[in-house]
């Protein structure tokens, strides 16, 4: 069985484009319609007049009913405090599991891998108990804190630094580096292309991240977007559909801005986290 | 030289003056968190109400928190409470009295009032919506975001069916004639909508009552789920859908049934009067309220939410929750509330005032809660509330689609409810 | 004495990680399963010791059997479908397409969305008589459906914007898998006059199984965790028909405070993951990942 007719083969091919792009409308259209629903009064978008009068009263009613841009500032403190931590715990660990062959060192690393499987919000009712005998309930600090030592950047860290030769060590050492300095002038920038996956694929996961933050925030101060955009558009207070999809807009378009700005970027980072 | 100064000058008069400000105000802190269950701006709202009183009360400072809903604000208040952080009063579902009170969370109000005066102020409200603050003899808690269930109807549609916009139904044979008549074939406009997510039970108690049953003993450890007259209410409720095809088969939603009202996809909605001013401000077209219709009997529970003072508090903190309590539920207050909202005035004194008076004249609809007071009972609250509410809303819902029969699944519930409420009794 | 030294600086580099890891993934653990043996405390009855009462009840609880049940066709309903869409997704955008910048991206965008923004915008298509969905069929005749309201469709419903949500995400490896495939072979299997669809059976996707495998194990583990858009579409209902476990874990916790219960579920829930893991383990091990 074999196809050699170059006209059906250039056929396939256009119906395929035209496929492609029947997809990659349907696939942004509910993004399109709520982005356009933002824009106009709710009794036009559920009439779906398309051409209905342009209005940023949506907004305005986002604005004036919830203090969406602080929800927009705790998401950011909590993702600037959560990343560096993250990035500083998994380096040191990666380093000790790539470079010395401590004792148990093995057992700790199969250790390590389980919160791949159990991550955080599967145990909510016991880390919650956790964070309440800490005193943290309610903190920017208590919604990163779980997620600080992430055996997702440990194990891509070091799988980074086992593939770093050994020669570049050895001269560093002969210049007189440290551990630490040996950590910081040669290993820690050869990973720049792994931080770099890791710090968006981070990023875009706390930023929407949900179950957990609801969990333990209790107040304005420190709710972050997603949990704002789910107490603010819960059926229970009476769907405003206009109005409901300004706020999700408002929520998303920090991440989303940031992803079709660095889209290429973005796409590599997911692509490099995953192959490892 | 000078500058220097200048600069140290400034900074001693900010100083001391930061310092007077803080010895004059916030003697006492308090964190109040509080549900919103209907659309609009009733957060706004609170909070202007409590700005208000701060400004008369500058030694009392209060962080009103919004919360969610029902659900969320009790689950938020206990999380504080159980983490110590600081909560000290809560606007919560006033059907979680026996859970708090298991929980050893709140006090009662006489153990907090003093003055003659104060007492006489829990005597101050509407008997019905006290039903769920009051067990063992004492009150737990004070009302605030009350409610009744009420029928909207859509004058147009009913003068466009023939009907008379003026007499809306009274009774269920009624409510099912009309229904016939004002939905249409094509599907572009139904009888009837009853909500049956969010908070399907609430409905349901009204239903039961119209048919001369309560769903729940007054000590909250019993509940009847099961008894023929219950069973035939949730028939009726399926019947509407099934048989008679006034209303869509299925569950209906809580949350867009407002929006499906005002785009005139139903002649007729039950709802929480909490609705009613959105529904003003939003409406299109010519719209009624009126008192849910009669079965056996006319019926509908309260709902809404309730003041509760937690127990963990100093004296200063229970007086000033006090403080803030009484301001919150005076005459005046709730008069602005429910005109802000549709929520009902609680005390008969608030229908006394200016505001709710001159109100009521220009549109009477915001009375219909009120007079139905008449006929109100208390809203499904038992121990373990959560569950063996959720035991009747699964029921509830199971029958509507149609994958048990109302018996059927009534029955299940009940026996769900024996087991988690046998050892409260 | 250098090998001792090896071990202290292992240990302290380690340290801060090992700390937080045990605080927040072990310790809890252990303590979820000790705590699922004892009653709740309460002023009117404190906790004791009940063995495995909470399982017993848990066999009995038809709610339990019903979101495992869900959770089971969810993962049926979501995976295959996702991975299809997402092998075909790659093998577009790693052509040299007209306008392959933007049909990336528009496979992608889904995946930088929250589940409860996205959940608020199929709220809309889905809401019976005026959600976009039943506006759309009407202009075909179809009646009128409540798609969260029925117990037979709320569900699939769910299905489907699941699969809207994860299927760009998916690509992404495939993409990743794609590229590693030499473009040595694609020539030579044109010299030899094998179709494309051959082309793709034959060597394409043998050589892709690892990544599905991957994709398989991290999507069914991945099913487990995604329930925020329950509070805003359905809260698990009608009649529990949209309910996953850890939406019920949640409830059971938080909202009818019986942590014990809730305990025995996330032990289940636990149970469900480590088979998962094993299956991680045995598979994919032969890959090298922990080298």
């Amino acid at each position: 069985m074999s196809f050699k007719l170059p006209q059906k083969l250039r056929m396939g091919s256009s119906l395929e484009l035209v496929g492609a792009y029947l997809l990659a409308v349907f696939w942004i259209f509910p993004l399109l319609y709520a982005f356009w629903a933002a824009f106009h009064d709710t009794q036009y978008a559920i009439r779906f007049e398309l051409f209905a009068p342009l209005t940023l009263d949506n907004f305005r009613e986002v604005m004036s009913q919830a203090p969406f841009f602080r929800y927009g500032l705790n998401t950011f403190m909590v993702v600037s405090f959560l990343l560096p931590l993250q990035l500083v715990v998994s380096t040191l660990a990666a380093y000790a599991f790539a470079k010395y062959k401590f004792f148990g060192s093995n057992i700790a690393f199969v250790l390590v891998l389980v919160q791949l499987m159990i991550t955080p919000e599967i145990l909510i009712v016991q880390n919650y108990g956790t964070l309440a005998n800490l005193g943290m309930v309610d903190t920017i600090a208590g919604i990163g804190l779980p997620y600080i030592a992430s055996a997702f950047c440990i194990f891509l860290l070091r799988q980074t630094f086992k593939s770093i030769p050994k020669e570049l060590e050895d001269a560093a050492q002969l210049e007189g580096c440290g551990t630490l300095g040996l950590l910081w002038r040669v290993y820690v920038p050869l990973a720049m292309p792994t931080y770099l996956a890791f710090s968006l694929v981070s990023l875009s996961h706390h930023w929407n991240n949900f179950l957990w933050p609801l969990i333990v925030t209790n107040s304005v101060e420190t709710r972050p977007l997603t949990v704002g955009l789910g107490i603010f558009g819960a059926p229970e207070s009476g769907v405003d559909w206009s109005i409901i999809s300004a706020a999700t807009l408002l929520s998303v378009a920090p991440l989303l801005i940031a992803f079709l700005l660095f889209q290429k970027q973005f796409v590599q980072s997911f692509m490099q986290a995953g192959i490892k | 030289m000078n500058i220097i100064k200048k600069i140290a000058i400034s900074i001693a008069a900010a100083l001391s003056i930061s310092m007077m400000t803080s010895m004059a105000a916030a003697e006492t802190e308090l964190t109040m968190y509080y549900p919103v269950a209907v659309g609009g701006p009733l957060t706004k709202t609170v909070d202007k109400m409590v700005e208000n009183f701060m400004a008369e009360n500058p030694d009392i400072k209060v962080n009103a928190i919004y919360a969610g809903n029902y659900n969320d604000a009790r689950i938020k208040a206990l999380a504080a409470l159980e983490s110590g952080q600081p909560a000290q009063l809560s606007v919560m579902f006033s059907i979680d009295i026996y859970e708090l009170i298991e929980l050893d969370a709140i006090v009662p109000f006489d153990d907090i009032v003093t003055t003659d005066e104060e007492k006489a102020w829990l005597k101050s409200f509407y008997p019905s919506l006290m039903e769920n603050g009051i067990t063992a003899g004492k009150t737990w808690g004070i009302p605030f975001q009350r409610s009744t269930i009420v029928m909207y109807y859509n004058k147009d549609a009913f003068r466009a069916a023939g009907l008379d916009p003026e007499s809306p139904p009274a009774t269920w044979e009624e409510l099912v004639d009309a229904g016939k008549k004002l939905t249409k074939d094509d599907g572009s406009q139904w009888g009837l909508m009853i909500p049956s997510t969010g908070y399907p039970y609430w409905m349901f108690g009204a239903l039961a009552m119209q048919n001369n049953e309560t769903l729940m003993n007054d000590a909250g450890d019993t509940t009847f789920y099961d008894n023929p007259g219950i069973v035939e209410a949730l028939s009726f409720w399926k019947d509407l859908g099934s048989k008679h095809k006034v209303m869509p088969e299925g569950t209906i939603e809580w949350g867009t049934l407002r929006q499906n009202f005002l785009e005139g996809q139903t002649a007729i909605m039950w709802h929480s009067t909490g609705n009613l001013t959105t529904v003003k401000n939003k409406a299109n077209f010519d719209f009624g309220v009126a008192m849910l219709p009669a079965g056996k009997r006319r019926g509908t529970p309260t709902g809404g939410g309730n003041f509760y003072v937690f127990k963990n508090t100093t004296d200063e903190e229970r007086a000033a929750s006090l403080k803030l309590i009484k301001y919150m539920t005076a005459p005046e207050s709730s008069a602005g509330w429910s005109v802000a909202t549709g929520y009902m005035g609680i005390s008969p004194s608030s229908y006394e005032t200016d505001t709710l008076k001159s109100y009521i004249e220009e549109f009477p609809p915001a009375a219909v809660a009120r007079d139905q007071l008449e006929f109100a009972t208390a809203e499904l609250s038992t121990y373990q509330a959560g569950r063996v509410r959720k035991a009747l809303d699964d029921a509830l819902q199971a029958a509507l689609i149609g994958s048990k029969s109302p018996q059927e699944a009534l029955s299940e519930a009940q026996a769900t409810a024996d087991r988690v409420l046998k050892d409260y009794r | 004495m250098k090998l001792r030294s090896q071990h202290i600086q292992g240990w302290l580099l380690f340290a801060p990680a090992a700390i937080l890891l045990v605080a927040f993934t072990h310790y809890p653990t252990v303590a979820t399963f000790i705590k699922s043996l004892f009653t709740n405390s309460s002023i009117i009855r404190p906790s004791r010791f009940s063995g495995f009462e909470s399982y017993q009840n848990l066999a009995s609880d038809p709610v339990f059997w019903k979101v495992l049940v869900n959770n089971m066709w969810l993962a049926l309903g979501t995976i295959p479908t996702s991975i299809a869409l997402a092998i075909i997704m790659a093998l577009i955008v790693n052509k040299a397409i007209v306008g392959r910048g933007f049909l990336r991206m528009a496979y992608f965008t889904p995946t930088m969305l929250p589940m409860i923004a996205v959940a608020n915008i199929w709220l809309f298509f889905y809401a019976p008589e005026i959600g976009l969905l039943d506006k759309a069929l009407a202009i075909f005749g179809v009646e009128s459906h409540n798609w969260l309201g029925d117990t037979t469709t709320v569900l699939p419903a769910i299905i489907v914007m699941t699969i809207w949500k994860e299927a760009g995400f998916f690509m992404i490896f495939y993409l990743a898998g794609l590229q590693t495939i030499s473009p040595e072979l694609e020539e030579a299997a044109k010299l030899e006059g094998s179709s494309r669809w051959n082309y793709f059976w034959r060597i394409q996707f043998p050589l892709l199984l690892p990544t599905t495998l991957f994709v398989f194990i991290n999507a069914f583990l991945n099913s487990f965790k995604l329930v925020d858009h329950l509070f805003v579409l359905t809260k698990g209902g009608p009649d529990n028909a949209s309910n996953l476990i850890l939406y019920y874990i949640y409830e059971t916790a938080f909202s009818f405070l019986d942590v014990s219960y809730a305990s025995a579920l996330t032990v289940v829930l636990l149970i469900a993951l480590a088979i998962a893991a094993l299956g991680q383990f045995f598979f994919m091990d032969k890959r090298v990942h922990y080298r």
